[in-house]
């Protein structure tokens, strides 16, 4: 699995390692949910830790498309928030 | 996969509108290489615009750690003067601008990874362009097998990818960018406006308290020679005193009290409270009549 760190490159995930991200991901998720700024750039320093840890850096001359895309490190949550709402699917922020 | 699986459809999708508009593969091939030359472009702008951008922080931090300093000496000459008043004054600015480096070092912070990051970015833009200027030509030459049709479409979904990616980037790179000019801006009015800055200046009012004080002391030993340079000669009086003293001395005059509570004549209207606003004018502030 190829996945994207945005700003960063791509890396290149066994299985396993993809299956550590699946978890991630839905922390990823909940803090994206509950809107909590500090959750968030823990969850996503975990993420980009894990793909970074576990994935095999692509050459920057190679030219495929990624299955998953990360945030660049460092993204806000109100950044990654409207990144999000740009493919023009329904919202899913909570109320606030 | 929620998350990575809709940011990575997101980032795909983005600049595959703008590559869509060929209808023949190979065109799209060529579309995609000239945008790449172009995004080249934007990024090492890009980078320049970011060098700037940090270079006008690090002036300004320059500004204001130069202010801090003169700051500083400016209290203390206040507590030799004994004007702790002047002193406090002083010491509280720096703490002003203690606050404002502190952000300016967070900004700082950020255009300098990003700007480390946009460098990076070029450098892998830069490979990516070389690759894909060999590789699509490989492809077009090859467009005939059906096989191509397939690598031809993966090559523009990763450059694609790519591209937004890039776009991306300078996007936050601008923003970023802005954020700083944002600040810098009111730094410099801070700056302008003297209130840190010009404290020698004549413009400064610790500075003219300071030079008040220093003055006044300058001509109270002078007084004090003076006197003691008169002291033999009693009776010399100086004949400006009188003149001030007699300018200065106003009869003071009495202002009589009128006690005359008269009866206001009844109209038959209510004198004492104002009716109040009618409501048809209580968002218009002017032009009642």
């Amino acid at each position: 699995m190829i996945v994207r760190v945005l700003e960063e490159g791509q890396y290149e995930l066994d299985d396993a390692g993809s299956a550590r991200l699946d978890t991630l991901d839905s922390v990823l998720e909940d803090a994206l949910r509950t809107g909590d700024e500090d959750t968030f750039a823990a969850a996503l320093d975990a993420v980009i830790g894990e793909v970074r840890a576990s994935g095999r850096r692509l050459d920057p001359s190679a030219i495929v498309p990624s299955d998953l895309a990360l945030p660049a490190p460092g993204a806000t949550l109100a950044e990654v928030r409207s990144l999000l709402l740009d493919d023009g699917a329904a919202p899913d922020e909570p109320a606030s | 996969m929620s998350v990575m699986k809709r940011l990575s459809g997101i980032v795909q999708a983005k600049a595959n509108k703008v590559l869509d508009r060929a209808e023949d593969p190979r065109e799209t091939l060529d579309l995609s290489y000239e945008k790449q030359l172009e995004q080249l472009q934007q990024v090492r702008k890009g980078v320049a615009d970011v060098a700037t951008a940090r270079k006008r922080i690090e002036l300004q931090a320059q500004q204001l750690q130069a202010s801090a300093t003169k700051l500083q000496e400016q209290a203390r000459q206040a507590l030799a003067q004994n004007r702790e008043d002047l002193a406090r004054e002083a010491l509280g600015r720096r703490a002003g601008i203690a606050g404002q480096l502190d952000g300016l070092k967070t900004q700082h912070e950020q255009l300098v990874s990003q700007e480390e990051r946009l460098v990076a970015t070029t450098q892998q833009l830069q490979a990516r362009v070389e690759a894909f200027r060999t590789q699509k030509e490989t492809l077009k030459a090859s467009y005939t097998a059906a096989q191509a049709q397939t690598k031809i479409g993966e090559a523009v979904s990763g450059i694609s990818e790519s591209m937004s990616d890039t776009g991306l980037a300078m996007e936050r790179a601008q923003e970023k960018i802005a954020n700083m000019q944002a600040r810098a801006g009111a730094v410099d009015e801070l700056l302008a406006s003297g209130a840190l800055n010009d404290l020698t200046g004549s413009s400064d009012p610790l500075q003219a308290e300071l030079d008040k004080g220093s003055r006044s002391s300058q001509v109270d030993l002078e007084l004090a020679q003076l006197k003691a340079q008169a002291a033999p000669a009693v009776g010399a009086g100086v004949p400006a005193t009188g003149e001030l003293a007699a300018a200065s001395s106003t009869p003071p005059s009495e202002v009589e009290d009128a006690d005359g509570s008269e009866e206001e004549p009844v109209t038959g209207e209510p004198v004492a409270p104002p009716a109040p606003p009618p409501d048809l004018f209580s968002l218009d502030t002017g032009g009642a009549s």
